[in-house]
């Protein structure tokens, strides 16, 4: 633990060094936003049949008339105070909203990546240690069509089956059936809060909401993490040190586990960065296929109905998102293997 | 030189059959596209309401929607929306990701960081959502598909054929052609290009998939194709409304169809690289 000092300075460098990558995002998002074809001052206007007067007046209002340097200023000014303007669809500030409907999102998609890892690395560990086999073959069978379907489309076939064919699912919209109250907030996200009031039933009907579109989403990205972990899986298996805990006859457990996994987990948590992102995108897909009232839906709908805030707001927090993670990526590559902090 | 690769390609696919079967199906794929609205058994849009909602029978071998049109005609007729887009993006992606990466790979120094920089903040967003965005604020329209598509898919090119010909800028034949008076951008065209391009073309094979992935996700969620165009994202947004009710064929057969393609597309990149890669070669 002596290196723990050591790492955490050298986590602070990293996240210095990541401020360039999300100014750059900052800077980004405001000219997709401002700069291409497309008048926000229309698009804030009462409808498409609004006055040239009116237009006008809103443009003073929104700084449009300013120089556009001055407006990228004026922007960061507002991001830097928290402000990114104001929703038109729910005329509530744009921060407000994307706090509301954060942790349903979040819920669902750690929820979706414990799911991926779970099953996605026992896979691919049995399809390394039995390489060659049917197990394998079924492996990487799965792998190349699991990125093969959309998740817009498994969602749908997963609903057909579990909620119309089977009936075990409930009604695949929202977060919560109708007859359930919510719970305390306290964090959000609705698993922890029911289990923090003690409230089993209320717990099981958040979970059984939950489950299809984790799921839904999992499926999507176990299959790159299948394929990575068996792929270096093997490496690692067929490594020198394998082979000299094999010779002093360590347990088989103790091997596969202490030895081959610990080194092949490295190119897995490179992997699951990459993922995140991707998990990221799909969110908008499931978000659709299943009512989830999270920040992507949020969007969507902004996006369809022209209320461009909301949409600049999630592209913002997005990214913001994923410069998180990927700090958060390298970090733990750097407690897993400490030779990658020292460079 | 062509007469051994095509020889060495027809070795592999005789001992690697799921890349010939590929091949076969990205060669059906492409004449769907071509000679579809020709051999379909319905008008793709005409409503046909006394049909609506029919399961799969022998009339209509993917059954009908709600509006009673066919959705095997629909299918079909779909290919060619959505090659295109898939293919238009990811050519003009090869295309300009190619000539920027082989330059800032030969040049390395200013524009090379410059560059650089621009292609870390793009892959700063998750690219889905930076494609939502940029359909968002460019328009609705099936251009600004190509174009989003075409743009998240750049960075990856741009950092492909600059790691190329990084390696290759200083390499014998390469200080041979500048020796004998060709001009850098002559050096980076006629020399550089044509020796990663074959690396490049796998990638773009195994892009396409994704590029079809991406598409038919925007215009799922309602971005660029609009109703009633036939396309296979759209046609399961549709065919959405009625899944819960058991209509799984409306959903059910443009995803698999968008499965096969992408797997086509996949298995043959898969296989090209087989081909391509100098150590596979004996």
């Amino acid at each position: 633990m002596k290196s723990f000092g050591a790492t955490m300075i050298w986590a602070g460098r990293r996240f210095l060094s990541s401020m360039p990558a999300l100014f750059g995002v900052l800077v980004f998002t405001f000219l997709l936003m401002r700069v291409l074809p497309g008048d926000p001052a229309v698009f804030f206007a009462s409808g498409p049949n609004a006055g040239k007067e009116e237009i006008a007046v809103i443009r003073k209002q929104m700084g449009l008339d300013k120089p556009v340097p001055t407006q990228l200023l004026l922007y960061l000014y507002d991001v830097g105070r928290g402000n990114l303007g104001r929703s038109i669809m729910t005329g509530q500030p744009v921060t407000t909203d994307l706090r509301d409907r954060l942790p349903a999102s979040l819920e669902l998609t750690f929820t979706a990546l414990l799911i991926a890892l779970v099953s996605a690395i026992p896979l691919g560990v049995v399809a390394a240690l039995k390489s060659g086999s049917v197990i394998d073959h079924g492996v990487r069978l799965f792998c190349a069509l699991g990125v093969c379907v959309p998740t817009f489309v498994s969602g749908l076939l997963l609903i057909y089956v579990f909620y119309y064919l089977l009936g075990v699912a409930p009604d695949p919209t929202g977060r919560l059936d109708v007859f359930t109250s919510l719970p305390p907030p306290r964090t959000g996200f609705l698993m922890i809060d029911f289990a923090l009031a003690g409230d089993i039933d209320g717990w099981w009907a958040a979970f059984r909401q939950l489950i299809l579109p984790a799921v839904t989403m999992a499926l999507f990205v176990i299959a790159p993490l299948a394929r990575i972990t068996r792929a270096s899986m093997l490496v690692s298996l067929g490594s020198d040190f394998v082979r000299t805990a094999r010779s002093v006859g360590l347990s088989w457990w103790r091997i596969v586990v202490t030895y081959a996994l610990r080194n092949a987990v490295l190119p897995v948590i490179t992997i699951a960065g990459i993922v995140f992102s991707t998990m990221l995108g799909a969110n908008v897909l499931v978000e659709k296929v299943y009512s989830w009232p999270g920040v992507a839906s949020y969007a969507l709908d902004a996006l369809l109905s022209s209320d461009y805030a909301p949409v600049q707001g999630f592209v913002l927090l997005m990214a913001s998102v994923f410069v998180a993670v990927n700090l958060l990526v390298d970090i733990l590559y750097g407690i897993a293997d400490p030779r990658a902090s020292m460079g | 030189m062509t007469g051994t690769t095509l020889r060495h390609a027809a070795w592999i696919l005789r001992g690697n059959p799921l890349t010939a079967i590929a091949a076969a199906g990205v060669v059906l794929l492409i004449l769907i596209a071509v000679f579809g609205p020709q051999i379909v058994p319905y008008d793709p849009i005409a409503s046909n309401v006394s049909q609506a909602l029919m399961p799969p029978s022998a009339a209509h071998l993917a059954g009908t929607d709600q509006l009673g049109r066919d959705t095997f005609s629909r299918l079909i007729v779909a290919t060619r929306l959505d090659l295109v887009i898939a293919v238009s993006a990811v050519g003009i992606s090869f295309v300009l990701g190619a000539v920027i990466g082989a330059f800032c790979g030969y040049s390395g120094g200013r524009l090379d960081r410059t560059v650089g920089r621009f292609v870390d903040v793009m892959m700063a967003f998750p690219l889905f959502v930076l494609a939502m965005a940029m359909v968002a604020a460019l328009g609705n329209r099936v251009e600004n598909i190509v174009i989003a598509t075409a743009v998240i898919n750049l960075p990856f090119y741009i950092r492909f054929a600059r790691a190329e010909v990084n390696i290759r800028r200083n390499v014998g034949w390469v200080e041979a052609a500048r020796a004998s008076g060709e001009s850098h951008i002559s050096v980076v065209l006629r020399f550089l290009l044509p020796n990663v391009l074959p690396a490049m073309a796998v990638q773009m094979s195994l892009n396409l998939g994704w590029a079809i992935l991406n598409a038919a996700g925007l215009s799922f969620i309602g971005l660029g194709v609009k109703p009633p165009t036939p396309e296979w994202g759209i046609m399961v947004a549709e065919g959405a409304r009625f899944i819960s009710t058991g209509r799984w064929w409306l959903v059910a057969f443009p995803g698999l169809a968008l499965m096969l393609a992408v797997l086509c597309f996949n298995l043959l990149g898969d296989g090209m690289r087989d081909i391509l890669d100098p150590r596979m070669r004996t």
